[in-house]
């Protein structure tokens, strides 16, 4: 070492300790990313050696690949109902929270215990819930004269109570909300009273402009975590489908009639089960491409994420 | 009160139950106390509809077999033994000592290696700063099955792990970019003239890390460290992958769904089971309710 000249030893000092992270991000990042573009030009059914098959897996997916439609379709309905509807929903939880007067600490851990139940657990107990025949929710609505409609059963009632789901455990994007609140100077809010300014108008020139930054990047994170929207949609099909899933026993996703289906379950499914990896690598290259735009996107807007630059 | 009111009159009148004689003031009361009945009475029903799943889900653990599919709402007699009954299932055990092994090895790991990475991002300057920064936070937003294919490949038919809970545990010893990028915006909060006096004293960056540093930055180190406890606890995707052709590496995460099938009626059982799996994270939660409301504050706003 004592032979190193200092700008050397100090270069070997910064690799020491991004070493972990560069052996992971080669390995476990940059690897898998390029053998996914190789293998999308393949054919591959992960026992005979692959053969180059140009664009065939390419179009395949897009011209004849019967559930692509349908996996697209509601991934991209759920990115849009499900973030719009959780940005709406966390903003108007944080706001509330931070006018309760009395028993704050109450309050904010029962609306942000739900955010804590383990996905699975949570779609389970949902499908319990919503159970047209035995389900409390159905119960308590038949007893006060409302005719309930199926939900996991039923192909239109699917996604919005998959929607439901998301939005009880809305607890994360509440916290972000009420520290972005609480964060607006409160001199803002005192020259804007002596101006006259009434409550909307407070929150449309005072509060607005301060948490922009915080719900875009709650709109850019919630793209990106609902393109890869996957285990609720996939057990909520499976458990209310009622079907007994032995080893062997091949369920179509996407119960009831693929309207739960989404693009990560049929990469999922193309690659562990059909073993058709050159479509399950294309499907995987369509999620890239859409939740690195949404990334850019929030490089570019300047928002929470990247203002912590320095 | 009582005696400056006697002696000095102008006060007397301000304190005089609160300005019965001012309307203005009275309206103003008055909205005071209508918008705190505003707000706390649609807190409470808030709260009420986000914590009824869990009365529900509770109390038809306890029911009966039959009472649980009758849609009755509350138990006519109280069953703990579907409790007992649960951890007796074939594999429950086991797939609770395969989550903790999960959970707790990948967290020791991610933490051991996510402190020098972030101080590094944090403390350091040096050329390709922000493209690493900006790599960390592109993998961050990465779907996992983007990249899942290849992986599985190398996973099963080079190293033979499929099966077990390894491809997943192993990769956490060589960073996480979530824990990396959290702890980063962390250390950044803490004053450069630490380290600096630390190296004039002597100390060299590891010992600076180790001594000065990492005792800094507990609230940080324990926040991811309960992330990555809850994500690997929490985690569908990745067990399916790799544990799913073996049912002794199953998880509760992966079994809670399986049991449900095996019990085809039993809401009452998969309750029950529904709730043990829901139970450590949220006991966890009040044991650090605060290192875990920090970590979720400092993703969103800048640090």
């Amino acid at each position: 070492m004592a032979t190193l000249s200092p700008p050397t030893r100090r270069r070997l000092r910064v690799l020491g300790f991004l070493s972990p992270w560069l052996i992971g991000f080669s390995v476990f990042f940059a690897y898998p990313l390029i053998a996914t573009v190789y293998f999308s030009f393949m054919h591959y059914n992960q026992i005979k050696e692959p053969t180059f098959v140009g664009l065939k897996n390419w179009r395949y997916v897009f011209e004849q690949m019967p559930l692509f439609g349908p996996a697209l379709w509601n991934t991209l309905w759920l990115v849009v109902v499900m973030v719009a509807l959780r940005v709406l929903f966390g903003l108007s939880l944080g706001l509330l929270v931070t006018k309760i007067k009395s028993g704050v600490g109450f309050f904010r851990t029962a609306f942000y215990i739900p955010y804590l139940a383990p996905p699975v657990a949570a779609t389970v107990a949902f499908v319990f819930l919503l159970n047209p025949g035995t389900g409390p929710v159905n119960e308590i609505l038949s007893k006060v004269g409302i005719d309930a409609p199926t939900w996991f059963n039923d192909p239109n009632w699917a996604k919005p109570s998959l929607v439901m789901l998301s939005l009880w455990g809305i607890g994360d994007l509440m916290v972000i909300f009420m520290a972005a609140l609480l964060d607006v100077p409160k001199e803002q809010y005192e020259a804007a009273e002596l101006d006259g300014a009434g409550s909307w108008a407070k929150f449309r020139y005072v509060t607005w402009p301060s948490i922009t930054p915080i719900v875009m990047f709650a709109v850019v994170t919630g793209i990106v975590q609902t393109m890869q929207y996957y285990t609720q949609a996939l057990v909520a099909g499976k458990i209310a489908s009622g079907v007994n899933i032995g080893p062997g026993s091949v369920i179509q996703p996407g119960y009831p009639d693929h309207s739960t289906l989404t693009v990560p379950q049929l990469v999922y499914s193309m690659g562990f089960q059909n073993f058709n990896t050159g479509a399950a690598c294309v499907l995987s290259l369509v999620l890239f491409a859409i939740a690195m735009a949404a990334t850019l996107l929030l490089m570019r807007k300047r928002s929470g994420l990247l203002s912590a630059e320095d | 009160m009582t005696s400056t009111t006697l002696s000095a009159p102008a006060p007397s009148k301000a304190a005089a139950p609160a300005g019965r004689r001012d309307p203005a003031a009275v309206r103003a009361r008055r909205k005071r106390i209508l918008h705190w009945i505003a707000v706390h009475s649609v807190a409470i029903a808030v709260a009420l509809l986000f914590l009824l799943p869990f009365v529900f889900v509770f109390l038809t653990s306890v029911m009966s077999d039959s009472q649980a599919m009758s849609g009755d709402l509350w138990p006519s007699s109280w069953h703990w033994e579907n409790y007992k009954t649960v951890f007796e299932t074939d594999g429950f055990l086991t797939w609770w000592r395969n989550s903790l092994l999960y959970a707790g090895l990948g967290t020791l790991f991610t933490v051991c290696s996510a402190i020098p990475v972030a101080y590094a991002l944090a403390k350091f300057r040096f050329r390709g700063r922000r493209t690493a920064m900006l790599l960390v936070i592109s993998t961050m937003m990465l779907p996992p099955q983007v990249i899942v294919i290849p992986m599985y490949l190398v996973w099963a038919q080079q190293f033979h792990l499929s099966g077990t809970l390894w491809p997943l545990i192993i990769p956490m010893a060589f960073g996480d970019a979530y824990s990396i990028f959290l702890l980063r915006q962390f250390l950044l909060t803490i004053p450069k003239e630490y380290i600096e006096s630390a190296r004039v004293d002597g100390c060299g960056e590891f010992r600076t890390l180790l001594t000065i540093i990492v005792p800094m930055a507990k609230p940080g180190i324990a926040a991811i460290a309960l992330f990555q406890f809850f994500y690997c606890w929490n985690d569908y995707f990745g067990p399916q992958i790799y544990a799913a052709q073996d049912p002794g590496s199953w998880t509760l995460s992966y079994g809670l769904e399986s049991f449900k099938s095996a019990h085809m009626v039993n809401w009452n059982m998969t309750m029950a089971a529904t709730l043990l799996v829901m139970a450590p994270v949220i006991v966890i939660f009040f044991f650090a309710q605060k290192a875990f409301v920090e970590g979720v504050t400092l993703t969103g706003v800048k640090g």
